[in-house]
């Protein structure tokens, strides 16, 4: 199944390229506050990087990733004056700053003697005629694609101060085939739907597939055997096991931020509870305890407390607890009924899908349940997930008509909507945790 | 990777966007919707009695003249009359076979979100299964599973098609928990 080098550790070897030009901090100003809410996208000239096909295609990869955040507009190759020759030296800024480029990158890509590739970057800020940043990485050259994502993770970094989330994958479920008889298998792909691969290939129906923090293993729901129940995948193996013992139907896996337990519903006649096991004790606790359905748990990032959602008042809406299961309290009092939370990586927000007026929208809101802010709304969106910066989330959404799911990202301004491109249908996205 | 501390941005400008040319948008796409119908053919398929030749105590039989699904409202678990008397005929029928063990499958429509449909399947299953014991069936021979909104019959995007999405259908054998 898996065979990819991806999951080795610091695969890719990075440094830092010796600044050409002195810093000088008093001029340089290129910078987005992503807090500003909707900002326009920053001008930045992303050149082809040196020697061949390959410093093209990583140039592209690169200026994609800017692209899609929202937060960059590359500028057409066309309009650039300079034609850039040797990457060590400083470019003409004059050339940039004619066309409006804010920021100018310029990089070049090698074969090493011991056949890795070489690939260097070095960002400049024009009106300032500085280098704001220049690394260089040594990798085999097939995971060119990670070079790409990890060099427009540095420019993000560098330009907006904050993390970026190209570099990350993307767990789903592929669907194919007719409503009424429809394919299910896990597949995982780069945040930009490149290099996707099935995790499974049999007729079992899976769904909710969620990454462990250290990306090793994923978590999902099987019926294999018509046995609806938690399992754990193994990915660089394949391995497969159900998540303990239990007497019923265990469903809404997620991991705890510290990778030790995962969290899911277990279905008992008409009732389902949260319950938690610990993956080294193979010991389980229940946390919840009433005649209705308490679903689609999640930790908070510090693993104090957890979301999910109960309809103990009637209606789906979305409680917080603390990890043992004390306080419980519901903190959404919006039109219309909530479910699917999910807590931010930074700790500040709850995503969650809304459903209100026969229309379902995916939204944020406060642990306190104040600040909702609905981002999308439509005839279907659900399930969201974060990108591990907490600035963008992915869903999945299915129109009206025939056809199927498919996934959709979109930044916390929500204005910033884009789809995610799959090969077929796509539901249930889980995004990774940063690849360190 | 070393950074140089900047004074607030200068060169960044906001936007004011129009949020309701956005809502509009969206109430536009939806407007649409199709109204493509595919619906189960056969008497069978939908669960109602009808005149077979079928052989007594088959599968066929079952299925046909019995019926062996019934339906529920939006968001609801209840037994409506109607499939009371679904499930009565069921109850008769397990008591002259009582070689057949069955499950219950539970489904709810696609107005739902992915996890909360599982529990609700599996509540629609149990209520079934409460119901047909309290007819007589032996809870031994009752096992159940949930399917959510995984395994829809009917689709399309209107109630005619949620309406039989949202079912308990009773299998002879069947492989539950």
């Amino acid at each position: 199944m898996i065979k990819s080098s991806f999951f080795r550790a610091l695969m890719v070897a990075a440094g830092l390229l010796a600044a050409f030009v002195a810093a000088t901090p008093a001029n340089a100003v290129v910078e987005i506050n992503i807090n500003k809410g909707n900002v326009e996208p920053l001008p930045i000239a992303i050149t082809d990087f040196l020697q061949g096909e390959l410093g093209k295609k990583i140039s592209d990869v690169v200026a994609a990733d800017l692209k899609r955040s929202g937060l960059f507009k590359p500028i057409d190759k066309g309009a650039f004056i300079e034609k850039i020759s040797n990457p060590d030296a400083a470019p003409r800024f004059e050339d940039w700053k004619v066309i409006n480029a804010q920021a100018l990158v310029t990089g070049r890509v090698t074969q090493e003697a011991d056949g890795r590739l070489k690939a260097e970057f070095r960002l400049w800020d024009t009106f300032a005629g500085t280098q704001m940043t220049g690394q260089q990485f040594f990798t085999q050259p097939e995971n060119w694609r990670r070079v790409a994502h990890i060099i427009a993770d540095a420019i993000y970094e560098r330009i907006t101060g904050e993390k970026g989330y190209f570099d990350t994958r993307v767990v789903y479920v592929a669907e194919s085939g007719p409503k009424t008889a429809r394919k299910r298998q896990l597949a995982m792909m780069d945040q930009d739907g490149a290099n996707a691969r099935a995790l499974t290939n049999s007729n079992d129906l899976v769904l909710t597939p969620r990454f462990s923090p250290n990306r090793q293993e994923v978590t999902y729901m099987s019926f294999e055997n018509n046995q609806p129940r938690v399992y754990l995948l193994q990915l660089e193996t394949g391995q497969r096991e159900v998540v303990g013992n239990f007497p019923g139907m265990t469903f809404s896996p997620r991991f705890s931020p510290d990778g030790q337990r995962v969290i899911m519903s277990l279905q008992q006649e008409g009732n389902a509870n949260i319950y938690t096991m610990d993956l080294r004790s193979r010991t389980t606790t229940r946390l919840t305890s009433t005649a209705a359905i308490d679903t689609a748990p999640s930790y908070s990032p510090d693993g104090s407390q957890i979301a999910f959602e109960s309809d103990r008042g009637g209606r789906q809406q979305i409680y917080v607890m603390g990890a043992d299961g004390s306080g419980q309290r519901r903190i959404s009092f919006g039109d219309g009924s909530y479910s699917t939370p999910v807590w931010s990586p930074r700790g500040d927000l709850i995503a969650f899908t809304k459903q209100s007026g026969g229309k379902f929208s995916i939204g944020v809101m406060k642990p306190d349940g104040s600040g909702e802010r609905i981002l999308t709304t439509g005839f279907h969106n659900e399930g969201p997930t974060w990108a591990p910066n907490g600035r963008v989330l992915m869903f999945f959404r299915q129109n009206a008509g025939a056809g199927g799911p498919q996934l959709y990202s979109i930044d916390l301004s929500g204005y910033n909507e884009q789809p995610v491109p799959t090969q077929g249908f796509a539901s249930d996205p889980a995004w990774s945790p940063r690849l360190e | 990777m070393s950074r140089i501390d900047t004074p607030a941005a200068g060169r960044m400008q906001t936007i004011a966007r129009n949020p309701v040319m956005i809502a509009l948008v969206m109430t536009l796409a939806i407007a649409g919707c199709a109204s493509k119908k595919n619906l189960p053919g056969s008497a069978g398929e939908l669960g109602l009695g009808g005149a077979g030749s079928a052989t007594p105590g088959s599968q066929q039989d079952f299925t046909v003249n019995v019926g062996d699904r019934i339906f529920f409202d939006t968001d609801s678990t209840s037994i409506r009359a109607d499939a009371q008397q679904t499930l009565d005929r069921q109850a008769q029928w397990l008591a002259k076979y009582p070689n057949y063990a069955v499950t219950v499958e539970g489904h709810a429509d696609e107005r739902g979100t992915r996890e909360y449909n599982l529990a609700l399947g599996a509540r629609r299953a149990a209520s079934t299964k409460d119901y047909l014991i309290s007819r007589g069936v032996p809870a031994n021979r009752l096992k159940t599973i949930s399917y959510g909104k995984e395994k829809p019959v009917a689709v399309c995007d209107d109630i005619s098609c949620w309406s039989q999405n949202r079912r308990a259908v009773t299998v002879l054998g069947g492989a539950g928990m």
